[in-house]
């Protein structure tokens, strides 16, 4: 193995954010779409978790990891449609609903997941994107899951739908003015239904990511959060779903920071480094705000904003 | 069923009005009438009972107390070392019958155990790993096992597998219990190489899945070619540790079946073994002693088979080693030795035994170990 010292520090920062941030990448641009069409869905970090329980499940009886991620993202759809139908209600408010979801899908994830705590399933496969590299460091951080490029993909794909296409313009139309909508003979109910599906189908293949890649095992800590902050990413990204993965990069990489500084040997203060994802957000929140008018791009129709 | 109107229950009643809709309720399930005869013995984890670590060791105890003939276990899994295993205890003792608890986790101790303790003088609390005291209630107790024995023979494994003269170690948090590990791994090493050194990495927290795998990602990426941990579930750092070609070394239990041509060998639990004989003194009217510590030599430590892995000087070296600490009070911690700031621990010709109870409050890694303690 080659001594490579401090640059041990950025190659642990782009592979931090190659291997974190997928997880991030998914609930984000999922939520980015159901925010879109002018709901909250704070329940994505229990999707996620089942999404994971579900896909580590599925992966091991059948050997196929790809098996998994369908699963996740099929029971991910049924949480994200049992969210769209509830609110669909009159006087129901999506983010109680949403924190109900959340603690619901924890709490199913941890009963049906006890038995596959300790049984090893199949991973995901990774894309070597460092075979050009003779140095094992550059390689392992280029390894690269399959599901990091479909995000990638997703990311642009979904910028592309809002901007170009009739069906982008229906979501934004329903998310925006919910009046406009029905001038259009718009169905919203359907259309947020349907966001908020797809919203959760995403957040269950980003729990299939955690438990069948990284770190690649399920137990009840799988997740530290990812649910919750990806949710926050989404306003950190002004609902721009490229934005979406840049913002999950930058705080994939920040992540993996202070485990790479103690590996270089600056020990002193590693929590402070841990906290580094979360100040960085806030600061650059911070920055990108202004005192003169409200976030210009949030959707008209979600209950926090409106 | 008389002891629903013990002095107890009768406090318990008056102190909490609103619980007694609930006690009422309780009182009428039949889990209520089975447990009249016999010991009824509690469990607290803080994790999954089967995460291959810290809570499976206890776990495994656990299933062997309930082969004991009229003893009857109850277990509470995922209790967080809050106010919580304050209110998972007194309602094993409350509505359960429980009068043996073991809260197993570190943190339930201080201040939950010496809390709920007073309020019940009749139960017994055994902890694991705190450090009892006189002037503690004296229904408590604290046991725990010389483990870091363990990772000094897990370091004289690492010691010889490594190429690269470095080796790691993943660390949850820089208390006395995990520092030692840390050190005794490092000194386990040394004893083959005194070149080698040991980084750590502190995640800040018993379970954090991402945060351990990028952990040894790190670790790896410095080029430590062996791996340790001292965290709750040591899954992850395995099976990342393997999946970049380093060599493993277990701890709490064994984890050789996730990766078994990496898996050199590792520093076992032994509770099945602790829990039989503590249970076992309970029925026949016997006290625990308050403090009880024991290691490979009484039982309470076990090391993994050594793995293929393992060349023979090294079987050599840990089988000679063993059997030496197999005869009791043997000393990691010894002069001349120095911590990784300079200071001087312990001067030629002083040693800690495995037993000296000042290694519980250890609070340095030593010269050799790349890491701080804050």
């Amino acid at each position: 193995m080659t001594d490579i010292g401090l640059w041990g520090v950025p190659l642990a920062i782009l592979g931090g954010a190659i291997r974190v941030s997928t997880p991030f990448i998914f609930v984000s641009i999922g939520e980015a779409l159901t925010e879109r069409s002018g709901r909250i869905n704070l329940g994505l970090e229990g999707t996620l978790v089942f999404g994971a329980m579900s896909g580590y499940a599925v992966a091991f009886h059948s050997d196929s990891a790809w098996l998994g991620v369908l699963a996740a993202a099929f029971f991910g759809l049924l949480f994200g449609l049992f969210h769209g139908f509830v609110c669909k209600l009159p006087k129901v408010n999506d983010i109680a609903i949403g924190i109900a979801l959340m603690l619901l899908g924890t709490g199913l994830a941890f009963f049906f997941g006890k038995p596959y705590v300790q049984p090893v399933a199949p991973d995901l496969p990774s894309i070597p994107f460092g075979f050009w590299s003779d140095i094992p460091q550059v390689e392992a951080a280029l390894r690269i899951n399959v599901l990091f490029i479909l995000g990638i993909v997703l990311a642009v794909a979904m910028a592309f739908m809002f901007r170009a296409t009739r069906i982008g313009l229906i979501v934004r139309v329903v998310g925006d003015s919910a009046d406009a909508a029905r001038a259009m003979g718009i169905n919203i109910d359907l259309v947020r239904l349907l966001s908020t599906g797809v919203g959760g189908a995403l957040a269950g293949v980003a729990g299939a990511y955690l438990s069948l890649y990284y770190p690649g095992s399920w137990n009840e800590g799988i997740s530290s959060g990812q649910g919750l902050m990806a949710v926050a990413l989404v306003i950190f990204a002004r609902w721009n779903p490229v934005n979406c993965f840049w913002a999950a990069l930058l705080f994939g990489g920040a992540g993996a920071l202070g485990p790479a500084l103690q590996s270089v040997g600056v020990t002193q203060g590693y929590y402070l480094f841990y906290a580094a994802p979360y100040v960085l957000t806030l600061g650059l929140l911070i920055a990108t705000s202004s005192t003169r008018r409200a976030m210009s791009s949030a959707p008209g129709e979600l209950s926090i904003t409106k | 069923m008389p002891h629903l109107f013990s002095a107890d229950r009768r406090q318990f009643l008056m102190t909490s009005a609103g619980m007694a809709g609930l006690a009422v309720a309780a009182s009428l399930l039949p889990a209520g009438l089975a447990r009249a005869a016999g010991l009824t013995v509690g469990f607290i984890y803080v994790g999954p009972k089967d995460d291959y670590g810290y809570n499976q060791a206890h776990a495994e105890g656990a299933k062997a107390v309930k082969q004991i003939a009229g003893v009857t276990v109850i277990e509470e899994e995922l209790v967080p070392e809050t106010v919580d295993v304050q209110k998972t205890m007194e309602s094993m003792i409350n509505f359960d019958g429980a009068t043996l608890l073991f809260p197993t986790s570190f943190g339930y101790f201080d201040p939950h155990i010496l809390t709920v303790a007073p309020k019940y003088p009749e139960i017994r609390f055994e902890h694991c790993g705190g450090l009892w005291s006189e002037g503690m209630p004296a229904n408590t107790g604290s046991y725990f096992g010389y483990i870091g024995m363990g990772q000094y023979l897990n370091g004289i494994a690492a010691g010889h597998a490594t190429k690269t003269k470095k080796i790691g170690f993943v660390a949850a948090k820089p208390i006395p219990q995990v520092l030692l590990n840390i050190n005794s791994f490092l000194l386990g090493a040394r004893s083959v190489d005194p070149e080698i050194t040991c980084q750590v990495i502190f995640t800040g927290e018993w379970s954090l899945a991402v945060k351990e795998a990028e952990a040894t990602n790190a670790l790896a990426d410095q080029g430590c070619d062996v791996v340790t941990c001292h965290v709750d579930g040591p899954k992850v750092v395995m099976e990342t540790g393997a999946g970049r070609g380093m060599y493993l070394c277990g701890y709490h239990a064994n984890q050789s079946p996730l990766a078994p041509d990496m898996y050199l060998t590792g520093a076992e639990w032994n509770w099945a073994q602790v829990y039989t004989d503590m249970v076992n003194t309970t029925i026949a009217g016997g006290t625990i002693p308050n403090f009880v510590r024991g290691g490979l030599a009484e039982g309470f430590v076990k090391m993994s088979p050594l793995g293929p892995a393992v060349s023979d000087a090294a079987r050599n070296q840990f089988e000679a080693t063993q059997a030496e600490i197999l005869k009791g009070g043997y000393a990691v911690i010894k002069g001349p030795l120095k911590d990784n700031k300079g200071n001087v621990i312990a001067a030629g010709g002083e040693a800690y035994a495995e037993d000296d109870v000042k290694l519980e409050s250890m609070d340095y890694l030593v010269e050799g170990v790349v890491g701080s303690t804050s």
